[in-house]
């Protein structure tokens, strides 16, 4: 017997704005002084009244529109009730049958050629609850609740069951980070919590009579890194496996269950069992009035939005020729460094070239440094000037990065700039030796003190031209080895 | 028409509610009641009614992201039944 995995994902953002969803507290993370960033409304204190943050809602039509989705012309709110500590009125404003958005899809390369299409359901906006912190004693000790994120705005994107593996999922919620962030909608930190997702799991299992059995649908909550998403799903899958083997139940015998990831385990284990959706009793909230949207609203919208990394992905293979490889380092690390390759890019004409600067020597030193790209002190014109140099052949490639270097060493004392560029090339006399007349002097001065090496290449030792080469270079400094080795071997033959 | 009993407990757990048998009968009768009433609405056709969402003809209310001062952490927490000072405390959550 084989099967087939159905993975579908809610995905969960949290928005960067400066203020929570229906009220003016800070959204910022801040764990270490629990409790400061509340009001009446995210506490749900009686008589405060919640109204909507407009940079919330922009932010969140610019999400669903980087997901291909269909932005509604009239939205609401609604009321989803359930009782849990993180929960301080009792119910969770969200969206539940007129969702902002839907009918996207966003395509996923799976490395295997055909890019997988996952299509997006809906993505709604809701606010986030607070957060529980349980005593990890075992003593049983009272749990604390910290509200200082209750209320801060979050959108909710959930898949059709479209991907296959664990392996996709993980490569989805990648993409969903790259979007996202490159959109600038959501910072996506993982460890703070901005960026999660539960996983609804389930298997359809082939029957001998070529028909399919799905086993029941479990949803694994909470998950928030790439790693545990896969880990967690393969977990499942494996489990599932086991069940039906064992017991032979499907879909039609249980219902679906809730479970969470227990990370040092690598296990999924029981949660509390789902609720009903008719459970959580949702309505209209009465308290905040129906949005809408014109033509214009969302063009005005979609025209400040910014190149996708999909399609930035695209032009770096055909208009640059790079690599699959070198385009996702670059993208991967985001839009800020994308920008500056595409500056070195197209500035110092040789694409191939910057990609190597920047995913190698830039994302070094950044790296090194500790530092992100807007602290970085050799800015994209400098290094874009400074390849520049080295496609004109007056500087090779090794000493453009000893001026590189050296660039960054004396940053201190001097910012990095073209003038720089000149006088480090000035002072170690790198210049590319362009004068052929120089260099067929030193080649033959080199020869004329070397009879042994040249007895040696002419008597067939290939290997003695690197001493020729070596001890010209030495006196030319700024020559291009590969030009100097033709012109030794050009004058020994 | 009483409402099923069930129905009643079944409301009430959601609400976090215990009721006795008697409140039980008793709402059943009541909550029956406004069921029958408001069901007096189905001997109208109103299939030509566009469906009302929001009881306010208002749209579009929004705020500026725009910071405003949050309560002190003590203000924030008097209110709760038990507390450390930092944070809310509840009985002791089990998860898993």
């Amino acid at each position: 017997m084989s099967y087939d995995v159905i993975i579908g994902l809610e995905v969960h953002v949290q928005l960067q704005t400066q203020t929570k969803i229906f009220c003016g507290c800070s959204t910022a993370f801040n764990p270490d002084q629990p409790n400061v960033q509340t009001c009446p409304v995210c506490l749900g204190l009686p008589g405060a009244l919640p109204v909507l943050n407009r940079h919330a809602m922009r932010l969140a039509v610019k999400t669903a529109l980087g997901l291909g989705c269909q932005i509604a012309k009239f939205t609401k709110w609604d009321r989803k009730q359930y009782f849990y500590p993180d929960l301080p009125k009792g119910y969770q404003i969200s969206q539940y049958d007129l969702p902002f958005s839907f009918d996207g899809h966003v395509d996923v390369d799976t490395g295997s050629g055909e890019p997988r299409r996952v299509r997006i359901l809906r993505a709604h906006l809701e606010e986030d609850a607070g957060k529980n912190v349980h005593d990890e004693s075992g003593r049983g000790r009272d749990s604390q609740v910290d509200l200082n994120r209750a209320g801060t705005p979050l959108v909710e994107i959930v898949t059709q069951p479209d991907l296959r593996t664990a392996a996709e999922a993980r490569t989805f919620l990648q993409a969903m980070h790259s979007l996202l962030t490159f959109l600038e909608v959501s910072d996506c930190n993982m460890q703070e919590g901005s960026l999660r997702c539960d996983a609804n799991v389930n298997l359809h299992v082939h029957q001998p009579d070529g028909s399919k059995v799905a086993t029941p649908i479990v949803e694994v909550k909470n998950i928030n890194s790439f790693r545990f998403t896969e880990q967690a799903i393969l977990h499942e899958v494996d489990r599932q496996w086991e069940l039906f083997q064992k017991t032979g139940k499907t879909i039609k015998d249980a219902p679906k269950t809730t479970r969470g990831f227990d990370p040092d385990r690598g296990v999924t284990t029981p949660m509390r069992e789902k609720e009903e959706a008719a459970d959580y009793r949702y309505f209209p909230d009465p308290d905040l009035v129906p949005v809408t949207f014109t033509d214009a609203d969302i063009e005005a919208i979609r025209s400040e939005m910014c190149e996708t990394p999909v399609s930035r992905r695209a032009r770096f293979l055909g208009e640059y020729q790079l690599s699959a490889y070198d385009a996702d380092v670059i993208l991967d690390q985001g839009r800020a460094v994308a920008d500056y390759f595409e500056t070195v890019a197209k500035g110092s004409g040789d694409p191939k070239q910057a990609a190597n600067w920047v995913t190698q020597d830039v994302l070094r030193e950044l790296k090194e440094r500790r530092l992100t790209l807007d602290a970085f002190s050799i800015n994209a014109d400098v290094l874009m000037s400074l390849l520049k140099r080295v496609s004109d052949k007056q500087l090779t490639i090794k000493s453009a990065r000893e001026v590189f270097l050296l660039l960054l060493e004396q940053a201190e004392e001097h910012a990095p700039s073209t003038v720089r560029i000149d006088a480090i090339i000035a002072e170690k006399g790198l210049a590319l030796v362009q004068d052929t007349g120089a260099m067929e002097t030193a080649i033959a001065a080199v020869l004329a003190r070397n009879a042994k090496a040249v007895a040696d290449f002419k008597s067939g030792k290939q290997a003695a031209v690197g001493a020729l080469i070596g001890q010209v270079m030495k006196e030319l400094k700024g020559a291009d080895a590969a030009v100097v080795r033709e012109k030794i071997i050009a004058a020994l033959s | 028409m009483a409402l099923p009993l069930d129905t009643v407990k079944k409301v009430a757990g959601l609400a976090r509610l215990q009721l006795t048998d008697t409140e039980i009968e008793m709402f059943s009768q009541q909550l029956g009641g406004i069921l029958d009433y408001v069901a007096m609405l189905d001997e109208l056709d109103t299939s030509a009614v566009e469906p009302m969402v929001h009881a306010i003809e208002l749209t579009n209310v929004l705020r500026d992201d725009v910071l405003a001062p949050s309560l002190p952490r003590a203000d924030a927490l008097q209110n709760a039944p038990k507390q450390d000072g930092r944070y809310f405390l509840v009985p002791a959550i089990l998860e898993g």
